[in-house]
């Protein structure tokens, strides 16, 4: 455990976590291009991570249940953002944009 | 002679006519078809006359009485322990009887056709059509269960419907054909709420078994069907009435009549077999079927006997005034049939049955004598091209035998002795003059008028004006001639036959024997109505018409049958097509209608409400998501803790 970061405390870290949330929520609703999308829906996935690697480090430092939490998110998130990839790809294909208005065909 | 063959091959033989001549009937030429099917009823009856014999002479009575045989039982639909329906045969006097008449009757019938129907494109279907008759009528006879019985009642009413309409290029006959299904059809709802009523109270379907319940007043059955009752009638007296008027409908009983006279549209032979002889009876052998049930509700008896008795007079007044050979036939028909119904009616222990007897024995003579009167009213249609008296007159020189025959049959309706009807007319005046002097007295004005009318009849076919025919043939042909001269001959012999020496209720055999001091009186009336009916019909005059003249606003009544068809035209426009026709159009219209398209509407004005929701934007569907998750969270931490 460093020293140093022991004089941050848990707010500080909770209100960034908080802070990287809504900057990806507000990107989400914001955006159009789905990269861009992609890229807060990262930032929100994020800001959980911190979450659970905080809580685990302050409140239960004997044990390591909150880090592979994190550590699962993380693998999961790439996963899909691959996923996620090959959708924009496959859309570019069909609709020649990534822009999600494009993608409209089953509204109604 | 007497076992489950003999009898399956009397009974199986006219529905093989039925099935083989019915799918094969444009390969099977016309007088190979007709010349079969008359074969095989011929030995149909002759099987039945030999039943008969071995049954009544061979094997004779035991401690009495003529043994009831059941000649089979298969359990056919089992319900439980205590209900099912047993498909079975049983044999007794009665249903001997009967299976003799049917099968003689329709052999005669099919025999005769051979010539009436010769040049008829539909020969062969005629043909299966008489065998699907004659098959229903033999199944309902020798039915041990009542809901055997039903089953073939239905069958024969279909028979009757598909006969009544054979000429279905004439309007009338199939307005005629639908008039006798829907009536009857109407009158059998009440014989199965009858069935069910009865067989719910006495747990059986099985004749037998009711019979022996219901009228052994110690039994569980007998006393819950005696006490249970709604609006003050026994169950007892509901499922008898109910009963009857399945009966009274196929009986042509008053107000149930209205089809019998428009069954006539159908070919005359098929009048005599079924509207004649055998169908219509079925009431008649219905009630004396469960004769010891009904015998246990006085009222029943009552309506029975008044039903038959109205029904015999007021048919009686209707043939008097009607100028349709065959639609006379037909009243008469009627009002014989209400003398088998009230004979039945006041058929009581004191007399030993004689009632009971007189009816199945004038069943049994007017089975002959009116199947000849119609195949004698057939072979004058043969040679007139006509139903009209207007157009007959002066027959006697042109066809001597069918003259002869009708003669005789007349004289046996009218009850002249020695010919048939006297013998079994004679029994039934006989019963009704100790039970009630009332039904006497009208049965006995009743038989003046069939005098009256049979001879009216009579005159004016052989007799009245003279008239000169283009043709040389005059008689039918010799099938036609031969089955009249051997009814000619049963109706003259079927009342000396020992009729209540077989049929009879009670331990002993009850020999009947003729007052001739009682006779005088009905063989009186019959003999004024003849002479009536000589002195007005017998040469052209104008007294017929002043009479009618004279009797004005009754005639005129009588000729157009007492309105009842107009009233029964008036309540189904006006009742049942008006008023409940509207009521159920409106119910129909506004709430079913409005019910199920409301399911509609109300299902595509949610989808419109909705479907602005599905905008195709990605974003707005995270903002119900993170709008929901965040209503979800103010939920749980501020309001449900």
């Amino acid at each position: 455990m460093n020293e140093r970061m022991s004089h941050i405390p848990l707010q500080h870290i909770l209100i960034f976590s908080t802070a990287l949330f809504f900057i990806g929520m507000f990107g989400m609703f914001t955006r159009k291009n789905l990269i861009t999308l992609l890229m807060s829906v990262e930032l929100m996935l994020n800001s959980v991570n911190i979450n659970l690697v905080a809580f685990n480090k302050y409140l239960f430092p004997q044990q390591t249940g909150g880090i592979f939490l994190a550590l699962f998110t993380i693998i999961i998130a790439a996963a899909e953002a691959a996923i996620a990839i090959a959708i924009f790809i496959y859309l570019y294909r069909t609709h020649h944009s990534i822009h999600v208005d494009d993608a409209s065909e089953m509204k109604n | 002679m007497l076992n489950l063959i003999i009898l399956c091959i009397i009974l199986l033989l006219p529905l093989s006519n039925f099935l083989v001549l019915g799918l094969a009937s444009r390969s099977i030429q016309q007088p190979l078809s007709g010349y079969w099917a008359s074969f095989t009823m011929f030995l149909s009856a002759s099987l039945s006359i030999g039943v008969a014999y071995t049954y009544f002479i061979e094997k004779g009575t035991v401690n009495g009485v003529f043994p009831p045989l059941e000649l089979l039982r298969y359990p056919w639909l089992v319900f439980g322990k205590n209900l099912s329906i047993d498909i079975s045969i049983v044999l007794d006097p009665l249903t001997v009887i009967m299976l003799v008449v049917v099968t003689f009757v329709a052999a005669m019938v099919h025999f005769f056709s051979l010539g009436y129907m010769k040049d008829d494109k539909r020969y062969t279907t005629y043909y299966a059509f008489l065998g699907l008759f004659t098959f229903s009528m033999l199944g309902l006879i020798l039915a041990g269960n009542l809901f055997q019985v039903y089953i073939f009642w239905e069958l024969v009413g279909v028979s009757s419907f598909l006969l009544i309409g054979y000429y279905f290029t004439q309007p009338a006959a199939v307005a005629a054909a639908k008039k006798a299904f829907i009536v009857t059809r109407f009158a059998d709802f009440g014989f199965l709420i009858g069935i069910l009523i009865i067989s719910f109270y006495g747990e059986s379907l099985d004749i037998a078994t009711l019979i022996e319940r219901l009228s052994n007043p110690a039994s569980s059955q007998s006393i819950l069907i005696q006490s249970a009752g709604w609006l003050g009638i026994t169950a007892l007296s509901w499922g008898l009435a109910m009963i009857f008027i399945g009966g009274a409908g196929k009986s042509a009983m008053f107000p149930l009549h209205i089809w019998l006279p428009d069954a006539m549209e159908g070919p005359t032979p098929v009048s005599a077999l079924i509207h004649a002889a055998t169908m219509v009876v079925a009431g008649v052998y219905l009630v004396a079927r469960l004769f010891p049930v009904f015998e246990l509700s006085q009222s029943i008896m009552c309506l029975i006997t008044y039903t038959g008795l109205f029904s015999a007079f007021f048919a009686a007044i209707i043939a008097c005034t009607q100028t349709d050979i065959k639609r006379i036939l037909a009243y008469s028909t009627m009002s014989q049939i209400g003398y088998m119904m009230f004979s039945l009616g006041i058929a009581s222990h004191e007399d030993h049955y004689l009632g009971y007897i007189g009816s199945l024995f004038h069943l049994f003579t007017h089975a002959f004598f009116k199947s000849l009167l119609f195949l004698c009213a057939g072979a004058v249609i043969h040679l007139i091209h006509s139903n009209e008296l207007s157009k007959m007159g002066g027959l006697r020189k042109w066809m001597p035998i069918t003259h002869v025959a009708f003669l005789i049959a007349c004289l046996a309706i009218s009850g002249i002795p020695p010919f048939a009807g006297f013998f079994s007319k004679e029994e039934i005046l006989l019963a009704s003059y100790h039970a009630n002097k009332f039904v006497f007295g009208i049965a006995l004005l009743t038989s003046g008028i069939t005098a009256f009318y049979m001879f009216r009849l009579y005159y004016s076919v052989f007799w009245n004006k003279d008239q000169h025919l283009d043709t040389h043939h005059g008689e039918g042909t010799g099938t036609m001639i031969i089955s009249l001269i051997i009814l000619g001959f049963l109706s003259v012999g079927a009342g000396w036959f020992p009729f209540s020496t077989w049929l009879y209720k009670g331990n002993e055999p009850m020999h009947t024997h003729i007052d001739l001091l009682f006779s005088i009186a009905p063989v009186a009336f019959s003999l004024i109505g003849i002479k009536i009916a000589h002195s007005l019909y017998r040469k052209p005059s104008d007294a017929p018409q002043n009479l009618t003249l004279a009797w004005g606003k009754f005639y005129t009544a009588a000729y157009r049958k007492f309105y009842i068809d107009e009233i029964y035209k008036w309540l189904t426009q006006n009742m049942v097509f008006n008023f409940f026709g509207k009521l159920f159009n409106w119910i129909d219209k506004n709430i079913i209608d409005g019910i199920v398209n409301g399911v509609g509407t109300g299902v595509s004005s949610i989808y419109f409400s909705i479907r602005g929701m599905q905008s195709g934007k990605l974003q707005d569907y995270l903002l119900y998501f993170f709008g929901g998750i965040a209503l979800g969270m103010i939920y749980f931490f501020y309001i449900w803790k």
